[in-house]
């Protein structure tokens, strides 16, 4: 199984709504992030548009997994907006932003492992029916 | 840096199910939480101890377990796969005639809700449509790429000799009408510009359950409509859900504490389904283990045969004979997996497709981030 690189492990982000199959622009992505005011380099709570608790939980767990965390949680503010807000704190002035992007690194990585293996199980199973 | 052993490993995943309460919930593998302990990410370890397993694989309907993985994220794959993959369903519907007895906003649901099928490349190669509002134009107006045109056109009228036969006192309405019902099957596909080619015969757009009713009629009614068909996500209208339904269950354990024997052992694999427990004898070897069975070698024993068919339902719990000698408990990293398609796409490729779009949603929230930073 290869190591998960972030370089290989790109997939193209498309316009779903677009015929020539355009890119997103990275800028709708920007708007989409927001932190919120009393952020420190070693505390931050970020807010992001459109997601809810599929990204949100999965985060959460990924990023206390890593020992420079000092707490991590997410909340949805109001269930008829789509936001979710990710509180996340550091030990020893460890920047938030380096966390939240090691977390986002290895929920991918993450997913490519399940994907691979389902492949490979789901062909082993299927090869053995057929026997 | 210490190891737990693995049957400290073994305990501390194993959900405690009681007559009224379940215990130890809360997964702990957090650095931090164990003193000594490291229980930091690491990938090489994710990758030697997460196993699928799969139990049966249908097109429709597979099932497989997941194990050794947080609840977080197998919930995250559940949730993508109600919610979040697109499938094509009927958006628009355009009423020229319905003389029938259901209104036209019920017959528009019950349209939209037919899961609809056809070539995959070709669905693959459609597009969303976003429809115009006052401050967006959205995608203009509906194009082969993006809309598929379904037409229905019935009319209900009697059989020849149907009304005489009916005067006669013939009731059956198959002997007497002809499109009295109208079926998913009448539903007929007009293809606009590439879509011929996209969608070749054999693989056109279709329902994928013909014989879905749709409306009864009587003679002299009729329908006359034209639908849009559009891709959209179950988040938006259940009718785009891609699953009937895709769940996972924790996989049940039972553990016999001390022997359960002769009629006894009879009782509690009826507190069972069939299949989780099954009778024995009594060993040589389960006298020297249990002082208790002296003398009743050749007896009746209860042993767990497969667990994974319990229901959990804690019967077993209710019988005073029982108090002490079993534990009931969940794993709580192996979740059993089900997932049921509508039929527009195969179970295994729509699990895949999920762990595809978690991926894809990290990966844009990660640029959105690296934009932020520069």
């Amino acid at each position: 199984m290869p190591g998960a690189t972030p370089e290989q492990a790109q997939v193209q982000i498309l316009d779903p709504t677009s015929a020539t199959d355009e890119e997103i622009d990275p800028a709708v992505d920007r708007d989409r992030i927001r932190v919120l005011s009393g952020a420190t380099e070693s505390a931050a709570s970020f807010q992001f548009d459109g997601e809810d608790h599929t990204l949100g939980n999965a985060l959460r767990y990924v990023i206390m997994k890593n020992p420079d965390v000092e707490f991590c949680g997410y909340s949805i503010p109001h269930p008829s907006e789509a936001k979710m807000n990710l509180r996340i704190q550091t030990y020893d002035g460890v920047s938030v932003y380096t966390v939240l992007d090691k977390g986002l690194e290895d929920l991918m990585a993450m997913c490519d492992v399940v994907e691979e293996k389902f492949k490979v199980a789901r062909d082993d199973f299927v090869n053995k029916m057929e026997e | 840096m210490s190891t737990p052993s693995a049957e400290e490993l073994i305990r501390r995943k194993k959900l405690v199910v009681g007559p009224e309460t379940v215990s130890n919930q809360a997964s702990t593998d957090f650095p931090g939480h164990w003193p000594g302990e490291n229980n930091e990410w690491d990938l090489e370890y994710f990758k030697k101890t997460f196993t699928v397993d799969f139990h049966s694989h249908t097109p429709n309907d597979t099932s497989f377990s997941l194990i050794s993985l947080d609840t977080s994220i197998a919930n995250a794959f559940r949730r993508i796969l109600l919610a979040e993959i697109p499938t094509l369903a009927i958006e628009d519907v355009f009423i020229y005639q319905n003389t029938s007895i259901i209104q036209d906003e019920v017959l528009a649901h019950r349209l939209g809700l037919i899961p609809l099928c056809g070539s995959h490349s070709g669905l693959n190669w459609m597009k969303w449509y976003s429809k115009p509002t006052d401050d967006n134009e959205g995608s203009g107006s509906p194009s082969d790429y993006n809309t598929v045109v379904l037409r229905l056109k019935v009319d209900c009228t009697w059989q020849d000799g149907g009304l005489q036969r009916a005067v006669a006192g013939e009731t059956d309405p198959d002997k007497l009408y002809v499109n009295h019902n109208v079926y998913a099957k009448d539903l007929t596909w007009e293809p606009i510009g590439r879509q011929g080619e996209m969608f070749p015969p054999g693989e056109e757009i279709r329902s994928t359950n013909p014989d879905i009713l749709i409306v009864k009629m009587r003679p002299g009614q009729s329908i006359h409509l034209s639908m849009h068909a559009m891709k959209g996500i179950g988040q938006d209208h259940a009718k785009y859900s891609p699953v009937a339904t895709a769940s996972y269950r924790l996989m049940p354990t039972i553990d016999i504490l001390q022997p359960i024997i002769g009629a006894d052992a009879k009782k509690f694999a009826r507190c069972f389904p069939r299949g989780v427990i099954k009778l024995d004898t009594v060993t040589t070897e389960d006298v020297k283990k249990h002082a208790e069975l002296e003398g009743k070698e050749g007896e009746l024993k209860a042993v767990v045969d497969n667990a994974t068919n319990d229901t959990v339902s804690r019967e077993c719990l209710r019988h005073p004979e029982f108090k002490d000698k079993v534990k009931l408990g969940r794993i709580r990293d192996h979740f059993i997996f089900k997932i049921e398609s509508t039929g527009q796409w195969e179970s295994d490729h729509l699990f895949l497709e999920s762990v595809k779009l978690l991926k894809v949603k990290c990966q844009r929230i990660k640029r959105g981030l690296d934009e932020m930073m520069k």
